[in-house]
């Protein structure tokens, strides 16, 4: 007994020593000295010009969240195994921004430790993409996961607000960010609300809908698909996610009904003559939105027609008996 | 009639709800079918104009139903409506061997119509379901469809809202299986065109 308490107890520690683990605790040693400047505002530099040491502010691009780092996928890498080991001098060399950083691939292709994120596949899909069509290798991974803090929380967090969220920040920190946007384009900022006015219920669907379920290829054997198509080829069918199941149907059926009480009347009042009115112009709909109910289950279909025919032959052969016996 | 005796069964509150009813009937029947197969029939109505159609229609209806329901409280038509157990099964056996047989081998209605007795057990009982039990329960459902926001959101996982489409939808087609039996029953009068005319002066001759 005593021992099993023990173990208990151990167990028990050990977990908690893991949740302050990562919550923070958990940068390599090595990584202090650079975060010694790079987590913080400011920084102390030897001016060879003027022989005096001066305190400088620190370029706000090159300050890192140590919060974020932390819980980021490389947060037990070392700085300089992805940047120039170069870099352990300082004051750094300043041609050293110009080295070519590695990217994803040259980890994670090919190597069967991450075979179940299938990396291969990812960058395969991403070649078909907008993004490399447009950019090609200008555009690399980090322009959506940011290597330092990026969290696969598609596969880890339980919180399906919370993946969609994450996801949605990715695309929103170039597409509604001109400063990030314009190292890919030239063109103004998309005008995302206006662009997508279209959508019923627009903030909700922001909300709780990822950017890419309607703007890549879904392909059902990789968990992300990472083929961003052109704006034009987007799902713009709302029965692709809204017949999946009732609760989706009927969310449609709704919209439908109460829009069609909530605008037709004059000045827009509400008016529940709109139900009994057929010369509505809005056409975003059909009625393949619109139908719930038993159309959409096929083997009520099936009985119906043969109850129906089986009535119809039933009239069918009594009147001809009435004829024949009359 | 044997005796040629002629009975005003059909008075003229109820020929009009029958003929209001009818017509909204077969306003429901044919734009819900234009609803439940969307466009999918040269012959079916426009979908804008089948959703505005059904929901007219259902109110009128709905209206009517009441009606109904309060001419067979106020007037003593009521009393052709109310169920008896005993011997229940036994009087629709004879009705259907009626039908299937007797009828050919020129046998007389085993429940001929009289003052007492409008219908016979089998119309009787059809009726009854499909004004008491169908009916309320479409108009229901139909008035739920209109106001979605009234219905439960979930039952077991699924939408409160296709429950009660489906329910609606199954209960609908019920109506119209009903009214072709209705309808064709319905010639089987001495001759064929009697009853149809009965329903229109209201005398049963």
């Amino acid at each position: 007994m005593r021992f099993f308490v023990c173990t208990l107890f151990l167990v028990y520690f050990t977990g908690f020593v893991g949740v302050l683990n990562s919550n923070g605790q958990n940068i390599p040693e090595q990584n202090q000295a650079c975060l010694k400047c790079h987590a913080s505002q400011a920084h102390t530099i030897y001016n060879d010009w003027t022989e005096k040491e001066e305190k400088r502010l620190m370029n706000p691009f090159y300050i890192l969240d140590t919060v974020q780092l932390a819980v980021g996928v490389h947060q037990s890498f070392s700085c300089i195994d992805c940047h120039s080991m170069d870099y352990e001098t300082y004051p750094h060399d300043g041609e050293l921004k110009l080295e070519p950083m590695m990217t994803c691939i040259d980890c994670h292709g090919g190597d069967p430790t991450y075979e179940d994120w299938q990396f291969d596949r990812i960058e395969e899909e991403y070649q078909k993409s907008v993004h490399y069509e447009l950019h090609g290798d200008q555009f690399s991974c980090s322009k959506c996961h940011n290597q330092h803090y990026y969290r696969a929380t598609a596969r880890t967090s339980s919180s399906l607000s919370e993946i969609v969220n994450y996801s949605n920040n990715m695309c929103l920190s170039c597409h509604d960010n001109m400063a990030k946007y314009q190292l890919v384009s030239e063109d103004a900022k998309p005008q995302l609300v206006d662009i997508h006015n279209w959508l019923p219920n627009q903030e909700l669907h922001f909300r709780r809908v990822r950017c890419i379920e309607c703007h890549t290829e879904v392909q059902d054997s990789l968990m992300v698909s990472h083929n961003v198509l052109r704006k034009e080829h987007a799902t713009k069918n709302c029965v692709e996610c809204h017949s999946a199941n009732s609760m989706l149907q009927a969310s449609l059926y709704k919209y439908q009904n109460l829009k069609a009480r909530t605008e037709t009347g004059e000045n827009s009042q509400k008016s529940i003559l709109g139900l009994f009115t057929a010369n509505k112009a809005e056409e975003t709909f059909s009625n393949e939105y619109y139908v719930i109910g038993a159309s959409r289950v096929p083997y009520l279909n099936t009985i119906f027609a043969l109850i129906f025919f089986a009535t119809l032959g039933g009239i069918a052969v009594h009147t001809i008996l009435r004829i024949i016996k009359k | 009639m044997k005796n040629g005796k002629k009975l005003y069964l059909y008075p003229l509150w109820l020929r009009i709800w029958h003929g209001v009813n009818a017509l909204g009937i077969l306003t429901l029947v044919f734009s819900g079918i234009s609803l439940h197969y969307a466009e999918r029939g040269a012959l079916l109505l426009n979908f804008k104009s089948a959703i505005a159609a059904h929901n007219v229609a259902g109110v009128i209806v709905s209206i009517s139903y009441f009606l109904f329901v309060l001419g067979n409280i106020l007037t003593k038509n009521g009393k052709y409506y109310r169920v008896k157990i005993q011997g229940l099964s036994k009087r629709m056996s004879k009705q259907i061997q009626y039908y299937i047989s007797g009828m050919f081998k020129g046998e007389e209605s085993p429940f001929p119509v009289s003052e007492k007795r409008k219908f016979n057990p089998l119309q009787k009982y059809s009726y009854i379901v499909v004004m008491y039990l169908f009916l309320p329960v479409l108009i229901v459902t139909g008035i739920a469809l209109l106001f979605p926001e009234m219905i439960i959101e979930q039952v077991f996982r699924v939408s409160g809202v296709m429950l009660t489409a489906v329910i609606h939808g199954i209960l609908g087609f019920f109506v119209f299986v009903f009214l072709l039996v209705h309808l064709y029953v319905a010639s089987m009068g001495k001759p064929p065109g009697k009853n149809y005319k009965s329903i229109i002066t209201g005398w049963h001759t």
